[in-house]
């Protein structure tokens, strides 16, 4: 299973990961676009922790037993059989935020428009992440390995 | 019949377990016996099926496949009255009788439905599963107002529904205040007041004692000789545990079934889950009934390991609730209200519409409530589920930057891995001999 890793002491708060991520997600794919004037305002699926001199982004770590899926009430949160991505049906989806709470990382946020959850789907389409692609420090790597180093 | 696991249940329970087996054992017979005639739905979503924003295949759990794909068995439609355990049998209401190496009872909840004068009247209906939606949604007609009596989960979602198809709704709850069950008082104000602002009117500290008309429902007498008058009345009182089948047994029931940490019932072979079941709570640190979605399915798939012979022991569940109704997000987990004594560490935070608390005990999160502003309960639950001391950090807790950078490193770092099997690693077991399960 592939997910993005954090080196955190590579890591400068910098937030391009979040800004890459919505746009990414934008319909646009324009920045400037994306961040004035789309409507709804694209949401990134990833988001940057800071405490002094701690910082480090958070995005969903696609468990091995992933409570979300388990407490979904409605069967749209779930385990792709063959990739083991942990991905959300939007039409499934009812924004009863139920997973929000059963995440112990707070991956997982809400569209307050859609009224479904967003979450990292590791950017379909792309080989690597946008996050991972546009660190500048390349403190993100994707990788498939169970632990970070 | 024979097959070598038998579920009774198919709902979030029953599913759960089967998931967990199919995950081990692929070839033996499963089979699901389930008294609604319908493959498994969301129950919780009975309430957007009433109010329109939902058809029935919009609220199946699972692809309509599942069944097939999993290979498994599904008798819809079929009620078990009646269970042999030394025979290790079961009978249908039509007289099947299915033999099994494995039971699950995963056979939820009752209606709680009190003995109000009246109450057998046309109009008067009670609210857990899809055919009562259906029931209440061909009642509807022309009528124009509802009294609900109840102001718990399911109370509150059918008001929304009924609001939602163009209804005056009275809630007459019997507490002095709103999903008192669930939330403390500030947190039910606050629902109280959406619910208001949306035209509901909230008759709390009365019941109702008799349901008033002809054959049909007319209207509604309080307990202090007020009445009011109602086209239809919806009695949702909550749930009790339908530990029927186990009565004529020598299954151990207590208010619900009695199960140990690995959900087997006093008896070897026989599991139980959900609704039905007195669980582990890790708050109580006891067991408890915790009628709610997440910990059937759960428990489920704990049932579900161990009668696939991976023994699979239940972290256990507490009381965890996201409500969304009116547009006004609440979450509430564990405690709602701290116990008046001084072993508890109470910390909260009022905005305008906004609300957090935490409950502490020994510096252990014992009961968390969040209004409006919901993103970061999933954190504090964590919290509270993996039992973490928060003593150095508590002071962060409800500060709205607060996140994972503000645990102690080791933790975030943990946090940040390649999770294991949580659900299964995260009590380290206790019996030896005792497997912990990796996935595939
Ligand atoms: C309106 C409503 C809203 C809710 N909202 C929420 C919510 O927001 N969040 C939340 O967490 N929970 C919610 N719940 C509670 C949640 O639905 C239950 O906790 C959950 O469904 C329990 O699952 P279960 O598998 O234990 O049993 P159930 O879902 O009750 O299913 C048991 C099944 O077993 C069948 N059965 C019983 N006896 C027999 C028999 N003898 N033979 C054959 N079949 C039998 C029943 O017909 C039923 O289909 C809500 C419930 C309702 C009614």
């Amino acid at each position: 299973m592939k997910r993005v890793y954090v080196k955190e002491e590579a890591c400068i708060g910098c937030g391009l990961c979040q800004v890459y991520c919505q746009l990414e997600h934008s319909q646009s794919k324009d920045l400037i676009k994306a961040f004035k004037k789309e409507t709804p305002r694209p949401l990134p699926r990833v988001h940057v922790e800071r405490n002094v001199e701690v910082s480090f982004p958070i995005q969903c770590r696609h468990c091995t037993e992933p409570w979300c899926v388990y407490s979904c009430l409605t069967g749209a949160m779930h385990k792709e059989s063959i990739s083991d991505e942990v991905v959300v049906d939007m039409e499934k989806c009812i924004g009863c935020w139920t997973c929000i709470v059963a995440c112990p990382c707070g991956a997982l946020s809400r569209d307050l428009d859609s009224k479904t959850v967003i979450k990292c789907d590791l950017c379909p389409g792309r080989e690597i992440p946008a996050c991972v692609i546009n660190c500048p420090n390349e403190a993100l790597v994707l990788s498939a390995d169970e632990k970070r180093e | 019949m024979q097959t070598k696991y038998l579920i009774i249940g198919n709902s979030a329970g029953g599913i759960g377990a089967a998931e967990a087996i199919r995950q081990v054992d692929k070839e033996s017979a499963l089979t699901i016996v389930s008294e609604e005639p319908y493959p498994a739905y969301s129950r919780p979503l009975i309430s957007k099926y009433l109010a329109g924003e939902r058809t029935f295949e919009e609220i199946l759990f699972r692809p309509v496949n599942f069944y097939e794909q999993n290979n498994i068995t599904l008798l819809p439609g079929k009620k078990v009255t009646h269970l042999e355990l030394d025979a290790q049998t079961a009978w249908s209401e039509d007289g099947t009788q299915i033999a099994w190496d494995k039971l699950l009872l995963a056979v939820g909840g009752n209606p709680i439905f009190p003995k109000i004068k009246g109450s057998d009247k046309r109009g008067v209906f009670t609210f857990t599963n899809l055919d009562d939606a259906k029931a209440v949604d061909r009642f509807l007609g022309s009528a124009r107002k509802a009294v609900v009596i109840g102001g718990g989960l399911i109370g509150i979602s059918v008001t929304e529904a009924l609001v939602k198809r163009g209804f005056d709704v009275v809630v007459v709850e019997m507490k002095h205040r709103i999903l008192n069950t669930i939330l403390d008082q500030r947190a039910s104000l606050m629902a109280e007041e959406v619910l208001k602002q949306a035209g509901v009117e909230i008759v709390a500290g009365h019941t109702v004692v008799e349901i008033n008309g002809r054959e049909t429902a007319e209207g509604v007498t309080l307990d202090n000789g007020e009445t009011m008058t109602c086209d239809l009345v919806l009695v949702a009182i909550g749930v009790s545990p339908r530990s029927e089948l186990a009565l004529d047994t020598k299954l151990e029931v207590n208010r619900g079934i009695v199960v140990d940490r690995h959900l087997a019932t006093n008896h070897p072979d026989v599991y139980a889950c959900g609704d039905v079941v007195e669980a582990y709570d890790f708050v109580y640190e006891d067991n408890r009934l915790i009628p709610i979605w997440p910990n059937a399915y759960i428990g489920g798939r704990i049932a579900g390991f161990n009668m696939a012979g991976i023994p699979t022991k239940y972290p256990g569940g507490t009381a965890m609730n996201s409500l969304n109704y009116f547009g006004i997000d609440i979450v509430s987990a564990g405690m709602p209200t701290a116990p008046n004594n001084d072993d508890y560490e109470v910390m909260s935070k009022q905005e305008t519409s906004t609300y957090q608390k935490v409950i502490l005990k020994d510096n252990f999160i014992a009961g968390m409530i969040s209004v409006g502003n919901i993103e970061k309960s999933g954190i504090i639950f964590g919290l509270m589920r993996d039992k973490i001391n928060v003593e150095s950090f508590k002071q962060s807790l409800l500060a709205d930057n607060f996140g994972l950078a503000f645990f102690p490193q080791a933790l975030w770092r943990e946090r940040l891995e390649a999770p294991p099997g949580l659900l299964l690693q995260s009590v380290p077991s206790i019996q030896t001999g005792e497997k912990t399960f990796v996935g595939e």
